[in-house]
């Protein structure tokens, strides 16, 4: 049970379990934007869930092609600026106020004319480090091993490719009709990649 | 010929410096009551105004009254002006489909300065807004309106002077504005893309002449109602409040259009998101500057400095500064940080004109309390010059806008605009 919830948990991260034959997915290439935004539609429409792009640059409107809705990082970026608000209220009382008060040139001990600074400078900064962090969070990052670094062909995402990848976990996944709803989706070739280190490819 | 551009007679200039040119594509289709019945509205609202405001009684309140609300439409040209200049400078994709609108509400100056006259006639006025330093005998040590700190500024704060100041920055606003308008409307006609590369040119100087002309007017149309006191910060506080409801006058003018029929198919919720984006960044600026003003003269302490500060948290004016804080910063940001408010023209129009009212409500706490001292009051004259000058300056605005087409349909960069897209 618990260890179900990991799983799927996991998933959202974009971190899939292979299947117990080492078979960790299909990647399949493809030659441009345009056809991986289509491919990227066809593979959500065709009900698959545990899918990704990777793309050497951002592709707009890839999020909506992908079904992936809003992200929510915006909430925990908002909590990060209400933890920042209140610790730097919290500090500036405390510290001028409480612990250590001090008459400066007769002004109060704790105002909220000179706090805000402080109190703006907190939020920002929890804001930002939050929305980072939960950037990493919910991608699942830092991430050193994927087995997806088997394929050789991948490593040109960061460079000129345009890769989708649907993994085994998925609950539509099937070795032979998924790879033929791929190349029918736009795919220009598709591989299998095996966990436990090869990938074999498979021409259209 | 036809790529030439007839200018207009001479009346008509002080409406559109240009002849009207005939749009195919995206024509103003609103027919012309849409600009008559606001047209007549406000001119019947400026006459109430000056008829009643010209009796003794009312004379004081009624310069202060109009020079606020001629203010407001200043500040919504030269925000519109900026709008344009810096989208040049930086080649904005995604504004272009609607910057005909920033374009033609920037071109009001010459209107402006015929609706400046009142205030003409107030500098020399010894009820007019700018008396405390306009006073005959102000530097002369016999006299009994002698003040010592205003008679060091006597080389600054004189009467030729201010006029030829804002002489000079008429000229620069009609100027850049009227050109930037013209290389617009000339490549609609002839589809030139080599005049982006020309208006480029014209906003590379032309954005530091606005920057410093626009500061130096809140200087001198605002700062110097109160002459002893002064800020350096307070030409970047009266930008902040421009930009940001040229800003909220577009994204109003975009709804408004797009329910009168036009701009279909051109704005989406995407440019909504950018203009939501862009009001809620420079509500939040004008926050900044606005706070940073306050607190380093509260940190001073120097009684002449925070003077400006206690007159407007004293005597019911601490409400107005209340509403101020709420109205134009606390609740503003908290609705405009959604996503889903920018992307829908409805919520994002009440925003737009909440906040016109904000900036209206913040140039009348800066000038107000200079004449009513020792009460805070709403007087129905700011309402009614307010209304009245708005009212025309929306006029004109619509009129301009349609004599010709109400997109910029001959920049290249035009497509790409209407396809934009936040990732």
């Amino acid at each position: 049970m618990l260890k179900k919830i990991i799983r799927q948990i996991k998933a959202t991260m974009g971190v899939y379990e292979s299947r117990t034959d080492g078979v960790y997915g299909l990647l399949a290439e493809f030659s441009n934007p345009g056809t991986l935004i289509d491919g990227a539609r066809k593979v959500h429409a065709a009900g698959y869930r545990h899918f990704d792009t990777h793309t050497p640059f951002p592709i707009h409107g890839m999020d909506r092609a992908m079904g992936l809705g809003q992200s929510k990082v915006g909430y925990i970026t908002l909590i990060g600026g209400l933890s920042g608000l209140g610790l730097a209220t919290w500090l500036q009382w405390w510290t001028s106020a409480v612990d250590y008060p001090i008459n400066i040139s007769g002004k109060p001990f704790f105002a909220i004319e000179p706090s805000i600074p402080i109190m703006f400078e907190l939020t920002v900064l929890l804001s930002a480090l939050f929305a980072v962090g939960g950037m990493f969070l919910l991608n699942g990052l830092p991430r050193p091993y994927n087995p997806l670094f088997y394929s050789r062909a991948f490593t040109r995402a960061s460079d000129d490719a345009f890769f989708l990848h649907i993994a085994a976990s998925d609950k539509n996944f099937d070795l032979e009709e998924t790879e033929s709803m791929l190349l029918e989706a736009g795919a220009k070739v598709v591989e299998v990649v095996h966990d436990h280190g090869y990938s074999e490819l498979h021409r259209a | 010929m036809r790529d030439s551009l007839r200018g207009s007679s001479p009346l008509m200039k002080l409406v559109d410096p240009l002849a009207p040119t005939k749009s195919d594509r995206y024509p103003f289709t609103g027919g012309s009551r849409s600009y008559i019945i606001p047209g007549l509205i406000g001119v019947a609202a400026i006459a109430v105004s000056i008829v009643v405001g010209m009796s003794e009684m009312f004379l004081e309140q009624f310069y202060f009254s109009y020079l606020i609300g001629w203010t407001f439409c200043l500040s919504l040209a030269l925000g519109c002006m900026f709008i344009v200049l810096i989208k040049h400078l930086v080649r904005a994709e995604w504004i272009v489909a609607l910057r005909r609108i920033p374009e033609a509400v920037a071109v009001s100056f010459p209107l402006l300065i015929i609706l400046f006259i009142p205030i003409v006639v107030g500098v020399f006025d010894s009820h007019g807004p700018y008396h405390h330093w306009t006073a005959e005998g102000i530097d002369d040590p016999t006299s009994n309106y002698y003040d010592e700190i205003l008679a060091g500024k006597v080389a600054y704060l004189n009467i030729p002077f201010f006029l030829i100041r804002i002489g000079f920055y008429f000229v620069a606003w009609t100027f850049l504005s009227s050109r930037l308008w013209r290389l617009s409307i000339l490549q609609d006609v002839t589809g030139d893309a080599s005049i982006s590369a020309r208006l480029r040119h014209l906003s590379a100087w032309g954005l530091p002449v606005c920057g410093l002309t626009t500061a130096f007017a809140a200087f001198d149309f605002l700062m110097t109602l109160d002459p002893h006191w002064f800020s350096t910060i307070f030409g970047v506080y009266f930008f902040a409040g421009a930009f940001m409801s040229a800003f909220c006058f577009t994204a109003l003018c975009v709804v408004g259009l797009q329910r009168a029929g036009m701009l279909r198919g051109v704005a989406t919720a995407e440019h909504y998101h950018d203009l939501g984006k862009l009001m809620f960044g420079f509500v939040v600026f004008w926050a900044y500057i606005a706070f940073s003003q306050y607190m380093l003269y509260w940190y001073g302490g120097i009684p002449e400095e925070t003077a400006w500060f206690k007159h407007r948290l004293e005597h019911g004016w601490e409400t107005h500064s209340g509403i101020l804080l709420f109205g134009h910063f606390i609740l503003p940001f908290l609705i405009l940080l959604p996503r889903a408010i920018k992307r829908y023209s409805i919520p994002l129009a009440v925003m737009a004109a909440w906040l016109l009212a904000m900036q209206w409500f913040d140039i009348h706490w800066q000038a107000m309390p200079v004449l009513h001292i020792d009460h805070a009051q709403l007087h129905w004259l700011d309402i009614s010059c307010w209304i009245g000058l708005t009212c025309v300056f929306v006029a004109i605005f619509l009129w301009r806008l349609s004599r010709h087409a109400i997109v910029c349909e001959g920049d290249p960069q035009l497509e790409k605009s209407l396809r934009f897209e936040n990732v």
